[in-house]
């Protein structure tokens, strides 16, 4: 198993939290959240992977033939639907914003401090 | 564990009920019309059954852990197959706590909101569910999905006034920092299967325990610690907390007050005694690392509460502080201190609830909650004021509450293990959080002193409030009135349990030996005599405690005192009124921008994996 999708998830939250740290759209910053929760897919699918596997259905093939991990995919799945609940609700607040304070930008959201 | 037993019938249906009360409050949303106390009844109903079903359940525990696997997966060869449900005494009291609470604050609802929405009870069932599947799995990838569960019930209701600007603001940065939290605790859930094949808790720990910790040990238990303490609003992960008690609804305040914050620390605890602790090592240091965040925990919150006069919010801050002692309590990692968390978190619940739900009933019959206007408006609600400097002085740790209980025995423990300074830290932090809220008991229900200075933004901000309350009424309603005089009643009932160390201490050995855990879950062998990491110490009820105690009670109240009387007083005539001083700073601090808050939850990160790597390298 090659170090390089374990790059690329680094790398995909690194971005992600960046873009939540700086961004100035509330709509852009759910995005960033999604796009932290993007590593975790691969992460899950890269500690699943095996080389020269297949997918993990065993109707029409021996069952001694290695395939892939499919724990990690049921992990992935399970983590989708609480991303779609998370995500939902946040626009949904994020409309809401829209609404209430005319603005999207978190920095201008001034109803609690202090 | 083989055959099945009534306790196995009655696992499940913990989650089960809540869940399927949930569910059914919604559908049958349609039926119910404006028929809205069958609603409240069903509620209230559904709480009072899982909190009936888990108290048999802790009952059941006192022999040892119960292992319950869902649709019969037991493990096979010692490899776990299925998802468990692994309960001993501890979290079968964290959880027969959120299950209680959740009835007072349903039984609060019945006359608290003018109107209230179907969604609200669904919500709030959802919640139990989410914290009682939490605290009672033993499975890690469950244990995830259980915390997201909680949280996502959680970010909705702290939005309950969504027509309103505070909630949306205040929800927002809860979910975004919450959910932050999460993935990068289901990084490090997926690391740690990616090293041993396993999401069993136990099955993990004995994977892991055979070698040394190497680097991807050490990141996957900070990554999975991270979502946890930011549940636990840790400094500095805590930002979110301030602003999701400031505009929640009460009664869900005193949910996440009284249990939710507790839980992530419950996680801490779980996730190193199951999973990490034998192959850690159970070293000094790590209590060192830990301990630390615990005690800047603890004097942030302190600040920040004395320094606070919107009431919500300095009771926010007062849960922040004492969720830092709670932590080192968990961190000192010996039985006593355990023990100690475990009774802090008991009686810190029922008081804190109490003083949230009195803050509500201020909030329905005065239409504020800023300490600035409500000064000496409180008079006429008297059985509310007694209610509430009783539980202020609980909070104090004036005994026989409980919470002096747990105090002492942290900084016993803390003594033991060479850190004198812990108790330092608790009675200081404690009178600073003890005269914060003394002072408002004295300043709002008998108009002790003179009221502070008015502050031109707190008008605006309480203004708001009063759209969350039914109109006010000529007097308190009983339903209003009874939970939280219950809750103290019960903090002191709690305080005055005969064997109440000896038997929280077997629980706390219990949940700590790694073995006996693996043994029961993976092999189904029970192990009557579970065997402590460290030396078990005396878990009494010592004189030191009481007057230890009572002395941090007594200094609350002079400090209370002497914050009432400033004006009169002759050195401090010129000093900084709490809450006056560094507005600028602090405000830039606590921003209300989740850009900044997760700013520092990466700053936090980098210190606190840097913490953990110097502390097990």
């Amino acid at each position: 198993m090659s170090v390089f999708p374990f790059v690329v998830v680094a790398w995909i939250l690194t971005v992600g939290l960046y873009g939540i740290i700086t961004s100035r759209h509330l709509v852009h910053q759910i995005v960033c959240l999604i796009v932290v929760q993007s590593s975790t897919y691969v992460l899950l699918l890269g500690v699943g992977y095996k080389t020269g596997a297949v997918a993990p259905y065993f109707y029409d093939i021996p069952g001694n033939t290695p395939a892939v991990d499919p724990v990690v995919q049921a992990l992935a799945l399970t983590d989708v639907v609480v991303e779609a609940a998370v995500t939902a609700l946040l626009v949904a607040f994020a409309v809401q914003a829209h609404k209430r304070f005319g603005t999207l930008d978190p920095e201008e959201l001034r109803q609690l401090q202090g | 564990m083989s055959g099945s037993t009534p306790m196995d019938a009655l696992l499940p249906l913990t989650v089960v009920v809540p869940l399927l009360g949930a569910a059914g409050v919604s559908a049958l949303n349609p039926l119910f019309g404006n028929r809205r106390r069958l609603l409240d009844a069903v509620a209230i109903l559904t709480a009072a059954t899982v909190a009936g079903m888990l108290i048999i359940i802790m009952v059941g525990t006192a022999g040892g852990q119960q292992v319950y696997w869902f649709a019969g997966f037991t493990p096979s060869h010692g490899v776990a197959l299925g998802i468990d449900f692994a309960v001993d005494q501890l979290n079968a009291g964290l959880a027969v706590l959120a299950a209680l609470l959740v009835t007072a604050a349903m039984v609060f609802s019945w006359r608290y909101f003018e109107r209230v929405s179907t969604y609200y009870h669904a919500l709030m069932l959802a919640f139990l569910a989410g914290m009682v599947g939490f605290c009672l799995t033993g499975d890690v990838f469950n244990l995830f999905v259980w915390f997201e569960l909680m949280g996502v019930a959680a970010y909705a209701l702290t939005a309950y006034r969504i027509g309103e600007r505070g909630p949306i603001q205040g929800a927002l940065n809860f979910a975004i920092t919450n959910s932050v939290g999460a993935y990068l605790t289901l990084s490090g859930i997926a690391l740690i299967y990616g090293r041993t094949g396993a999401l069993n808790m136990a099955q993990i720990g004995q994977a892991i325990a055979g070698h040394r910790p190497d680097g991807l040990v050490v990141v996957a238990f900070a990554l999975i610690l991270l979502g946890l303490l930011t549940k636990a609003s840790i400094v500095p992960f805590h930002f979110w907390l301030a602003d999701a008690h400031a505009v929640a609804p009460t009664p869900v305040c005193v949910l996440f007050s009284g249990v939710m914050v507790e839980l992530g620390l419950y996680g801490v605890a779980r996730v190193y005694w199951s999973m990490f602790g034998v192959g850690l090592g159970h070293r000094t240091s790590i209590t060192a690392a830990l301990s630390a965040f615990g005690i800047l925990t603890a004097i942030v919150g302190a600040l920040f509460c004395f320094r606070q006069r919107h009431l919500k919010r300095l009771l926010a801050f007062s849960t922040i502080n004492h969720a830092g002692l709670f932590l080192i309590g968990v961190a000192l990692l010996t039985p006593l201190g355990l023990t100690g968390a475990a009774v802090y978190v008991v009686g810190h619940a029922l008081v804190k609830a109490a003083l949230f739900l009195c803050v509500g009933i201020v909030l329905h019959r005065l239409g504020s909650i800023n300490e600035t206007l409500l000064h000496g408006q409180g008079k006429q609600l008297r059985i509310t004021g007694v209610v509430f400097a009783l539980a202020a002085l609980g909070l104090a740790d004036l005994p026989p509450f409980a919470l002096y209980l747990g105090a002492g025995w942290i900084g016993q423990s803390g003594d033991t293990r060479g850190m004198p300074w812990i108790t330092v830290v608790i009675i200081t932090t404690s009178i600073l959080v003890g005269a914060a809220v003394s002072r408002v008991a004295g300043g709002v229900f008998y108009g002790i002193g003179d009221p502070p200075s008015e502050d031109p933004r707190m008008g605006e901000e309480a203004s708001e409030e009063t759209s969350e309350t039914d109109e006010a009424k000529s007097r308190v309603p009983l339903s209003m009135i009874v939970p939280p005089a219950v809750l103290v009643a019960l903090a002191v009932v709690v305080g005055l349990l005969p064997h109440l160390g000896p038997t929280v201490q077997a629980g706390a050995i219990r949940l700590q030996d790694q073995g006996a855990y693996n043994a029961t879950v993976l092999a189904g062998t029970h192990t009557a005599h579970p065997r402590a990491i460290m030396a078990v110490e005396d878990a009494g009820v010592t004189v030191t405690d009481t007057v230890t105690g009572a002395g941090t009670a007594a200094g609350s109240l002079v400090l209370a005192l002497v914050s009432l009387y400033w004006r009169r007083l002759p050195l401090l005539r010129r000093g900084f009124e709490p809450g006056t001083g560094l507005v600028g700073p602090i405000r830039r601090f606590q921003s209300g921008v989740v850009n900044d808050y997760v700013t520092w939850m990466v700053i936090g990160l980098a210190c606190f994996g840097g913490a953990l790597a110097l502390a097990i390298r």
